[in-house]
């Protein structure tokens, strides 16, 4: 389990998080929403141990991240937005010398997935598109057998099919014992993928729940009229769609989208809602 | 008049699987897919699918075997038929019966 306990972070003086708690227990897929420059890469660097809290802590099973004791970088990968690869190495060359750090590494799961992403692996990273750069570094990521694996706009890059496949992948390497959190703008890359959703703001956490529990707060009705009490309504090619809270218990469809705008603007009706 | 509601996709999953039963692939008795493969086949997160085959289970019309897995119930289809019999009475047919009053269609046409 990832536990952040009163965490604040400050970057050049400026404080980008104040006192944000939130819990990931294992067995399920995050999403990680958020505006640009709220601090969702910051906070995942601050969850793998790359950057120091300025106050309070996380605990990775327990242990103090920042602490970054071989025990727990072992058992943590996380997969930034921007990676600068090693030029004239393969990805074969690059998974080999990870592999050493990580005891659960599995070859065969590298080979596998090179394989069903159609990337070869002992081909040269600059002679690579970045969309196959990005396939090999995915590949990489989860054949390491780390318990914890923190992705970073994953999709970006990756062609249509490759965004389904990606969605395959993950679904069938997931196990009880991981936990997953990716942080993204493209929403729909990962829609019916990521359950529970936590969103950020500059003023802390917006929004942690379960898809269940979103349902059951909130309707989204579809193809009606524009409604005057709704959290959200869009425009949509088969009528209105509305965002509004659930009165009648019955659950609709999430829309990923439709729900970060409607959070977004009814900051505190929402934080109501679901508190 | 149209129909305002999208189910969620737990639902949406459930719907697609009891046509699977009743297609007979797979027929009673038989084993269902793993939560695994459905999850898989779809992309979507097999916490979600898991949800389904519960919702599934407390309706009958599959069970589990303890270790085993999920199969399909003896009355499955019997099950899955009252409960779309139910659903088109009270949720489409009086949404159809709205429809058809407004672009005056009478019953002896539809029946033609």
């Amino acid at each position: 389990m990832i536990e952040i306990r009163n965490l604040d972070f400050m970057y050049k003086k400026s404080p980008v998080f104040s006192n944000i708690n939130l819990s990931f227990p294992q067995g399920n897929i995050y999403g990680l929403l958020g505006e640009n420059g709220v601090g969702k890469t910051t906070l995942l660097k601050l969850i793998c141990g790359l950057l120091r809290p300025s106050q309070g802590s996380v605990y990775i099973d327990g242990a103090t991240s920042y602490d970054r004791h071989p025990d727990m970088l072992q058992r943590i990968v996380f997969l930034p937005d921007e990676v600068t690869l090693p030029d004239g190495k393969t990805p074969q060359q690059f998974v080999d010398e990870l592999a050493p750090f990580y005891p659960n590494y599995a070859w065969g799961t590298f080979l596998h997935l090179m394989e069903e992403l159609e990337v070869d692996p002992n081909r040269k990273f600059k002679e690579m598109s970045f969309g196959q750069q990005k396939k090999s570094l995915i590949a990489a990521t989860l054949s390491l057998g780390t318990d914890y694996v923190l992705f970073d706009e994953p999709t970006n890059g990756l062609d249509i099919p490759s965004k389904a496949q990606f969605r395959q992948i993950l679904s069938r390497r997931f196990e009880e014992r991981n936990t997953i959190i990716i942080s993204t703008h493209q929403v729909k890359d990962v829609e019916n993928l990521i359950d529970p959703i936590v969103i950020l703001s500059n003023s802390g956490v917006l929004l942690d729940a379960s898809v269940e529990r979103i349902q059951q707060k909130l309707f989204f009705e579809y193809g009606g009229e524009k409604r005057d009490d709704a959290l959200y309504s869009e425009m949509q090619p088969g009528g209105w769609m509305n965002v509004i809270p659930n009165q009648s218990g019955e659950e609709s469809q999430l829309n990923i989208e439709a729900l970060f705008n409607a959070v977004l603007r009814n900051k505190n009706t929402v934080r109501e809602l679901f508190s | 008049m149209e129909f305002r509601k999208q189910k969620p996709i737990y639902l949406q999953i459930a719907d697609r699987l009891m046509e699977q039963i009743l297609s007979g692939e797979p027929a009673e008795d038989d084993r269902m897919p793993s939560v695994r493969d459905v999850a898989v086949n779809m992309g979507v997160n097999p916490n979600t699918v898991m949800r389904t085959f519960e919702q599934l289970q407390s309706e009958e019309i599959i069970y589990n075997r303890r270790g085993v897995g999920y199969f399909v119930s003896p009355d499955a289809k019997k099950r899955i038929l009252a409960e779309q019999r139910r659903e088109f009475l009270e949720e489409e047919l009086p949404l159809i019966k709205q429809k058809m009053q407004m672009l005056g269609i009478t019953f002896e046409d539809v029946m033609k």
